[in-house]
């Protein structure tokens, strides 16, 4: 039983690094729009469709 | 001709009017904008966009503006911060967003132009962020290809109230992060306890496990748990209790207390439940917020309504578009047919006519002439005026309008709930309790005395209390939303459930909102003669004819004259023809007209008809009631409810409505500006006991709605009315807001169900304390089965289900 001494100290530390990770991801800002990644996440890669050399200026019109 | 009305827009999806079908093409458009959206799109290989499968709901039209303003000094002081590396960083609020295809398009706009670097669109809240090199590429520039796409912008004006409003929710999710991570691991050591505890754990492992519960605990309560300490204090420095005060003082105790037994290694521990109330009562908190964050969040649009430019006419004569920020009084701008003003002022050249149904709800064109006074919000109808400007930007009508609205949205109470309305009775209750138990077993057993006293703060923890209001609320408006009822704040909810006083607007609410042909006396000859003439015409009168008779075959008219606010003349198949106001035409035409007006209704606007001098018919036009508007008139008032109508329109007009709705004339009040809606309504909500309900569509409601204790914007209304109102419906007519009515008052019930049980619970869990028979096992038990009983009876409550017809 004693190697509870070790193994509680240590899934204390990993709740600390979890709840660490997740106040780091709150203040840069990865929950405050849970709307449109959802939405992005339908849409493929632009280099697929967009061959580098066509990304020449439009004038609008 | 039915093989044309097929055809659909390559790019919206809408239907291609006639005049635009191009024969043989592949590709049909039915606008010149959708047509340049799609040759961006397309020749940029973006075809995808036609894939991602959601269709249009609206024409995709390009407004063709050139939006200089967004290059001018003074929109860059404004809107643009400056985010490093030589870049530029704006938000602008973009038209017509509201799906995949639409997010995937507006982030590809980087590509579209050089020296544009990000793209971001915010879907629920319509916001673009555009970062871009100000030396590459002009914001002008930008703002024409997002124009051209069909998204018109408009420079967000809330972006120093947003970033403080970000820092908030992000500070709330953290402590509910870290509050519920710490809840959930302090319940496993603790589980670990009470299984000891059961069957029996050797001395070490149980001290052990103290000593875990409480390095876990600490951080707890001196982070996430700090922010009732904070209320507890201020509310007891303002000197009244707040539910904080209990929450705060057993926290205090328990975790004090549980420190010392920790130390001494006897009595008990309070740690899990200290942890789980935490994380409880933080969620519940949030939930309550962020019904009330939706309220405020439409506030900024409003600042949309009046134009953001106008065009200058300068002393030699030249046009320059500048921000309306940057308008002087005595300046000459511009106003073209379609044009919304941008500030009040008087009318120095031209005549036309003006909606002026954002101030007025008036739903008739007012003619205006030179040296007559013009508001800003108002449309230009027909044709161009010049205005010289008087009361630009915060001075106008409008802005002072849309302050009241603000102002009352302040002004008014927080949200009072039952639970909080019940806190200080139940804190000085259990704070009394506390004391009882002490002091009674101090006499009798001073060991226990502080355990007791302290089991019951904790055990009386009012989480199921704190959670059955929000939890309540919350479920019914996400069942309410399934219903096309958008609900802003619970406490909007709670006000409808007992009866009051319902103001309806007229315009929009109980009439359709648009001009129909209503009554026709006159031969059906005469029929497509007067289609010929009105279709040169660009009056709303004359799309009033137009819908009425859609499938009359229509000749040429020639030799057309049209006179303002008189009405048309012209050549049809070898008939004069004269279309006008009575006025109009008695003047050019012979003829009885007694027999056809006499009938008709003091609410339409009548029109004549004569053919080749002789008057033959006479045509009534109006604003149609709603189908279902008297029943839901009846239906509410057998509810206890006292409906009244509030109109801009002329008494006349409101007083045949009343009759239609079989309203006492008492109860229809017509001819109210803006203004005398908003005093009528704060009258009768000081002066009246029950509920202040004021329903509109229009900007001349907002004031009212914002000040009126239930504000309830209907279908179709303007952005700033419902961005005032507590409530939006999108289902047009009345019948929502009688399915609104019984809603509310079936939540209400909930809550009070949920506030029964929470209490039962306490009352046990109180005397359970007070008879020192509670142990730690007891209370973990009674503690999360209190909250979960008021979660289940909430969500499984049928508050909002459609309602026998």
């Amino acid at each position: 039983m004693s190697v509870l001494y070790i193994v509680v100290p240590v899934a204390l530390l990993i709740v600390a690094v979890a709840v660490g990770a997740f106040v780091w991801a709150a203040n840069r800002g990865q929950f405050d729009d849970l709307e449109t990644p959802a939405l992005r996440m339908l849409h493929d890669d632009e280099e697929r469709i967009l061959p580098a050399n066509d990304r020449g200026p439009v004038s609008p019109p | 001709m039915t093989s044309v009305r097929c055809l659909r827009c390559v790019h919206c999806g809408l239907d291609v009017p006639a005049g635009f079908v191009e024969p043989g093409a592949a590709s049909q458009f039915c606008c010149a904008g959708c047509r340049v959206a799609y040759r961006i799109i397309h020749e940029h290989g973006l075809d995808q966009y036609y894939r991602l499968g959601e269709k249009r709901e609206a024409a995709v039209r390009s407004t063709q503006r050139t939006y200089e303003e967004f290059d001018h000094p003074s929109f860059e002081d404004l809107y643009v911060r400056d985010a490093g590396n030589g870049l530029s960083e704006v938000e602008l609020y973009i038209e017509g967003v509201h799906c995949a295809s639409c997010v995937w398009l507006v982030e590809r706009v980087p590509f579209l132009l050089e020296g544009v670097a990000r793209a971001e669109l915010e879907v629920r809240r319509s916001l673009a962020r555009i970062t871009w090199d100000a030396n590459a590429v002009k914001l002008s520039n930008v703002a024409r290809m997002l124009d051209s796409l069909g998204y018109a912008p408009h420079p967000y004006r809330g972006v120093r109230r947003d970033a403080l409003r970000r820092k908030e929710d992000r500070a709330m999710l953290v402590r509910i992060g870290v509050s519920g991570a710490i809840a959930g691991n302090l319940m496993l050591a603790a589980a670990a306890l009470y299984a000891g505890w059961a069957g029996g754990m050797e001395h070490e492992w149980q001290l052990f496990f103290r000593w875990v519960s409480f390095v876990l605990v600490t951080p707890t309560i001196l982070w996430p748990g700090r922010v009732f300490f904070a209320g507890a204090w201020s509310a007891l420095r303002a000197r009244t209790l707040h539910m904080d005060v209990p929450i705060a003082l057993g926290l205090a105790a328990g975790y004090v207390q549980g420190a010392i037994n920790t130390i001494r290694d006897s009595g008990p521990i309070y740690f899990d439940g200290l942890a789980v109330l935490v994380f409880l009562l933080l969620v519940g908190r949030y939930v309550q917020q962020r019904g009330q964050r939706a309220a405020a969040d439409g506030a900024e649009l409003l600042f949309s309504l009046t134009p953001t430019t106008a065009r200058v006419i300068d002393g030699a004569g030249a046009v320059h578009e500048v921000p309306a920020e940057a308008l002087l009084p005595g300046t000459i701008i511009e106003v073209r047919p379609g044009e919304t003003l941008a500030a009040d002022g008087v009318v120095a050249d031209g005549r036309s006519q003006l909606d002026m149904a954002l101030l007025t709800g008036e739903s008739r064109p007012e003619s205006v002439g030179v040296g007559m006074k013009v508001y800003a919000g108002t449309v230009n109808v027909t044709s161009p005026i010049r205005v010289r400007v008087e009361q630009p930007g915060e001075s106008s009508r409008v802005a002072k309008i849309l302050r009241q609205v603000e102002e009352s949205g302040r002004r008014r109470a927080p949200v009072v709930q039952a639970a909080n309305r019940m806190a200080p009775w139940f804190v000085g209750g259990v704070l009394a309790l506390a004391v009882v138990t002490f002091v009674v077993w101090r006499s009798r057993d001073p060991a226990r005395a502080m355990d007791n006293a302290i089991a019951l703060l904790i055990v009386t923890c009012p989480c199921a209390l704190a959670l059955s209001t929000p939890l309540a609320v919350s479920a019914a408006i996400a069942r309410a939303a399934r219903r096309g009822i958008f609900v802003k704040g619970g406490d909007a909810l709670e006000s409808l459930a007992r009866p009051g006083r319902i103001f309806l607007d007229k315009t929009g609410t109980i009439t359709e909102s648009r001009t129909a042909l209503v009554q026709w006396c006159g031969p059906e000859w005469v029929q497509p003669l007067v289609l010929a003439l009105e279709a040169e015409s660009t009056h709303p009168l004359a799309a009033g004819f137009r819908a009425a008779w859609p499938e009359a075959e229509v000749p040429r008219a020639c030799e057309t004259t049209h006179v303002v606010s008189g009405g048309i003349a012209g050549n049809v198949a070898g008939h004069r023809v004269i279309v006008g106001s009575p006025a109009f035409v008695k003047a050019r035409a012979l003829g009885s007209v007694g027999a056809m007006t006499s009938r008709m209704d003091a609410s339409l606007t009548p029109v004549l008809v004569a053919v080749d001098g002789r008057i033959v018919a006479a045509a009534g036009l109006g604003d149609p009631i709603r189908g279902d508007a008297a029943r839901s008139v009846a239906r509410l008032r057998s509810r206890g409810w006292h409906v009244s109508v509030l109109s801009g329109d002329a008494g006349a007009v409101v007083a045949a409505i009343g009759r239609e709705l079989d309203l006492p004339a008492r109860d229809c009040e017509g001819g109210m500006s803006p203004e005398d809606k908003l005093h009528m309504v704060e009258k009768v909500r000081d002066e009246e006991d029950g509920p202040v309900v004021m329903v509109g569509d229009g900007v001349n409601d907002a004031a009212a709605i914002a000040a009126a204790s239930v504000g309830i914007g209907v279908h179709g209304g303007a952005e700033a009315c419902l961005s005032a109102a507590d409530i939006y419906l999108t289902r047009p007519g009345l019948a929502p807001l009688v399915e609104l009515v019984r809603g509310a008052e079936r939540t209400m019930g909930v809550i009070k169900r949920n506030l029964a049980f929470s209490l039962a619970y306490n009352l046990a869990g109180a005397a359970l304390a007070m008879t020192g028979s509670i142990n730690p096992l007891v209370a973990a038990i009674l503690m999360p089965a209190s909250s979960l009983t008021v979660v289940l009876s909430s969500w499984h409550a049928r508050t909002f289900v459609e309602s026998p017809a």
